[in-house]
């Protein structure tokens, strides 16, 4: 199997007419990184995606795969193979003749490539399946004919487009397990396009985070989801208690915010923001609602909200409080189930209060529309 | 009865009409194929005969033209289905503002009466032989006056616009994305072409060849300016209808429903014995264990078309031995009886009418009411012009077959021949 190459997008400008559907795209992708792109829809993954594949040319700016300038190539000369959002097995083809397709192009003989579908086969455990045809396979094991027929090519990039969209929420489990085992089995570069945050999280060495053509953060999941550096990416990885204010005190990478209904609160500054804000900004603080605990009010922390229980919802693993505090401030905080009794508290004015590292502050911007 | 009785009633009797309205003209043409009488027609019966079917292999001028109609019918098949393949293709490709345009561009011909686009195609081919200077003689100058060359594209301008909404029908369902998945596994354009594009087209192919050729098959406004020095068989039978027909194309209309029968019936019998097969596979239905063969068990179709097979195989076999000269005999035999009777009730006609025109005079300018058979009083009846005697309406008796025709028999050839 071939190794990793690594894919750069420099620079890159995608504009359709006057619609510009990808703005000054810089990338970098390390070779047999699982890297995602991870944002609502329409907002030009799928686009960047093509760019690397070949279908589309950027309007500006150069993809490199490899080192390799691409621009010029097709689809059809670049070392990469797309796994598409409606998976494009071809029809009237049998599982071994779609497996095989890109031998059969380069006119390997039916012996040859009868052995490598097999093997492939053998690999997505669907062996003595190749004489079905795509209809007559389940969801799941389409998915997988589709990564081995991308497989086959021996591409040095995989390139998926929401490929786990159609299937079951059970199944989806399952195969974001698989995909990872069979990427880092081959070693080869994924990029992974997704609107699924969950999915992002647990595949993805990297992931970047796009909201209307802009990749607002490009990081790890950890660094995403406990340090966003916008409020969009803030608000569309995971949930989060957003409290808007203005900044009243800085002290390096801390900083206190003086917001509108909770009075004054401590947060981190997110890294890419330390240094550049200022005492009186527009700013927004996120905290996320397990980082919520019940506690003592200390107002001179600067890390407690007083507000009333609404309601509580058990969910299972875990209770989600929602709290009103003062100017109807809406609060959701989530507990952990470890048996404790939590009924009786609806109305109670309780004080909830959180670590200063677990909350991120940043300039205001726009938050992801539900 | 209740109401529900009567609607179904009227129902019976509505498809009753439509469909002997749709297939009673078959049913007569066919029956008309094995009467002997010469004329076609169903009633009087004369005798059942096969010998329609040899006059018509015998034929040399029907033969000829079924032969043109089938090398054209190919050549407009070639042409038409690899125009209307690229038009649709081109139609799904094509910048989105132009593409209603385009489609009503395309589209066009069909709506063109045939006659102007045969009349077109004829003088457009001369021109552009004049245009390029082919000259008196060369290869290109007899391309463009050569009768098929013509033909094949006087048909085609049309016939790859109906071709094309095939196509259109089938590409609506085709997924882009699977050309996408081809070229991006390393496929060239002309791969994904033939690979992916092509043998999803396959159905429609298939069926806008058979479109295609049997719209040229039939068609005669186009291919009578087209044809030039050529026949094809829809001008050969125009041809014929203009100097009167006998039942030989009756017995050519009675084989080309035949095959048409036995093959919609086959294609059906196929299909429906595919769809069993597979309800077997998926176990939806059981392997039938009855002791008639397994492809006509639930399978009307199958059995029709065994019948129907059956019914022309014997037709065929008695046709060697069968020979109604007989029947033909006291046919001819009762025929002179009638005439000798008809001459004598004439001859003592004249004797009286001689009685009585001494006493009157000739009067041979006062129409006789009996002539006014046919729609123009008999007038265009050649025996008119030989038979000088007044006492018309006995002839038609004589004729065995009563003019009854529109045109009062004036195109039954034996009325050329008769007295």
């Amino acid at each position: 199997m071939s190794s990793g190459v690594a894919v750069d997008l420099e620079n890159v400008w995608i504009k359709f007419g006057d619609f510009v559907a990808v703005r000054e795209a810089n990338v970098n992708i390390n070779g047999g990184d699982f890297f995602s792109f991870l944002g609502p829809s329409g907002c030009g993954k799928t686009t960047i995606l093509r760019a690397v594949s070949g279908f589309l040319e950027p309007s500006d700016g150069r993809v490199l795969i490899g080192g390799n300038n691409m621009a010029g190539i097709g689809p059809n000369k670049r070392p990469t193979a797309l796994i598409f959002q409606n998976l494009a097995l071809f029809p009237l083809m049998k599982i071994w003749e779609n497996i095989s397709f890109s031998m059969e192009v380069a006119g390997a003989s039916a012996k040859e490539r009868r052995k490598r579908a097999d093997e492939l086969l053998d690999m997505i455990a669907l062996e003595g399946q190749g004489d079905k045809l795509p209809s007559e396979l389940s969801g799941g094991q389409k998915q997988r004919v589709a990564i081995a027929r991308a497989l086959c090519a021996n591409p040095d990039v995989l390139l998926l487009d929401e490929p786990l969209s159609a299937l079951d929420l059970k199944l989806r489990q399952h195969m974001r397990t698989e995909l990872r085992e069979i990427q880092q089995r081959v070693g080869i570069t994924f990029i992974y396009i997704t609107h699924d945050q969950g999915e992002a999280l647990t595949m993805s060495d990297n992931v970047a985070v796009m909201k209307a053509g802009v990749i607002d953060q490009i990081d790890n999941g950890h660094e995403i989801y406990d340090r966003p550096a916008t409020p969009f990416v803030a608000s569309f990885v995971g949930e989060n208690n957003v409290f808007r204010g203005k900044i009243s005190q800085i002290s390096g990478s801390e900083a206190v915010i003086s917001s509108n209904r909770s009075g004054e609160l401590r947060a981190q500054i997110t890294p890419s923001q330390v240094g550049k804000m200022n005492v009186g900004d527009d700013a927004m603080m996120f905290v996320r609602p397990e980082a919520l605990a019940l506690g003592e009010s200390d107002p001179a922390s600067k890390t407690t909200v007083s507000a009333k229980v609404l309601n509580e919802e058990f969910e299972g693993a875990s209770f989600s409080v929602f709290l009103e505090g003062d100017g109807g401030k809406q609060i959701k905080m989530a507990m952990p189930n470890l048996g404790q009794k939590l009924e009786g508290h609806t109305g109670e004015t309780l004080s909830v209060h959180y670590d200063a590292n677990n909350a991120v502050v940043m300039p205001a911007g726009e938050l992801a529309s539900e | 009865m209740s109401t529900a009785s009567i609607i179904r009633i009227a129902l019976f009797a509505y498809l009753a009409i439509f469909f002997s309205y749709l297939l009673g003209p078959l049913v007569v043409m066919s029956l008309t194929a094995f009467n002997s009488a010469a004329f076609p027609s169903v009633s009087p019966w004369a005798c059942y005969t096969y010998e329609w079917f040899d006059v018509l292999f015998n034929d040399k001028h029907i033969k000829e033209g079924i032969y043109y109609s089938v090398i054209i019918g190919l050549g407009t098949v070639a042409l038409s289905v690899s125009m209307g393949l690229a038009a649709s293709i081109v139609l799904t490709q094509v910048w989105a503002k132009f593409r209603s345009t385009y489609y009503t561009l395309i589209i066009a011909p069909i709506l063109v009466p045939g006659v102007v686009l045969g009349i077109s195609t004829l003088v457009f081919w001369d021109r552009f032989g004049d245009f390029i200077r082919a000259g008196d003689g060369s290869m290109l100058d007899g391309l463009f006056h050569n009768g098929i060359f013509l033909t094949i594209l006087g048909q085609s301008s049309f016939i790859a616009s109906y071709c094309m909404l095939v196509f259109v029908a089938r590409l609506q369902r085709f997924d882009p994305g699977l050309t996408e998945a081809a070229l991006d596994l390393g496929a060239t354009h002309t791969q994904a072409f033939r690979k992916i594009l092509l043998p999803f087209m396959r159905p429609a192919i298939a069926s806008a060849s058979v479109l295609a050729f049997l719209a040229s098959f039939e068609n005669y406004n186009t291919t009578t300016f087209t044809i030039v020095k050529y026949k094809t068989l829809t001008t050969v039978l125009a041809q014929k209808v203009r100097l009167g027909i006998n039942p030989s194309i009756s017995a050519l209309a009675f084989i080309i429903i035949m095959m048409t029968i036995i093959l919609a019936l086959g294609f059906e019998t196929y299909r429906r014995n595919n769809a069993r097969k597979e309800a077997v596979r998926l176990g939806k239905a059981k392997e039938s264990k009855g002791f008639l063969p397994g492809f006509l068990t639930g399978n009307p179709a199958a059995i029709v078309l065994v019948l129907v097979s059956f019914v022309v195989i014997s037709m065929i076999g008695t046709a060697q031995s069968y020979s109604p000269q007989q029947c033909k005999a006291e046919v001819l035999a009762a025929k002179k009886a009638e005439v000798a009777k008809a001459i004598k009730a004439l001859k003592l006609k004249r004797t009286i009418k001689q009685q009585s025109d001494s006493l009157k005079g000739p009067d041979i300018f006062t129409p006789d009411p009996a002539n006014k058979k046919g729609s123009f009083g008999g007038v265009f009846d050649p025996n008119n012009l030989t038979n000088e005697e007044p006492a018309k309406p006995e002839a038609p008796a004589a004729n065995k077959k009563p003019a009854s025709g529109a045109f009062g028999g004036v195109f039954d050839p034996n009325n050329l021949q008769k007295d």
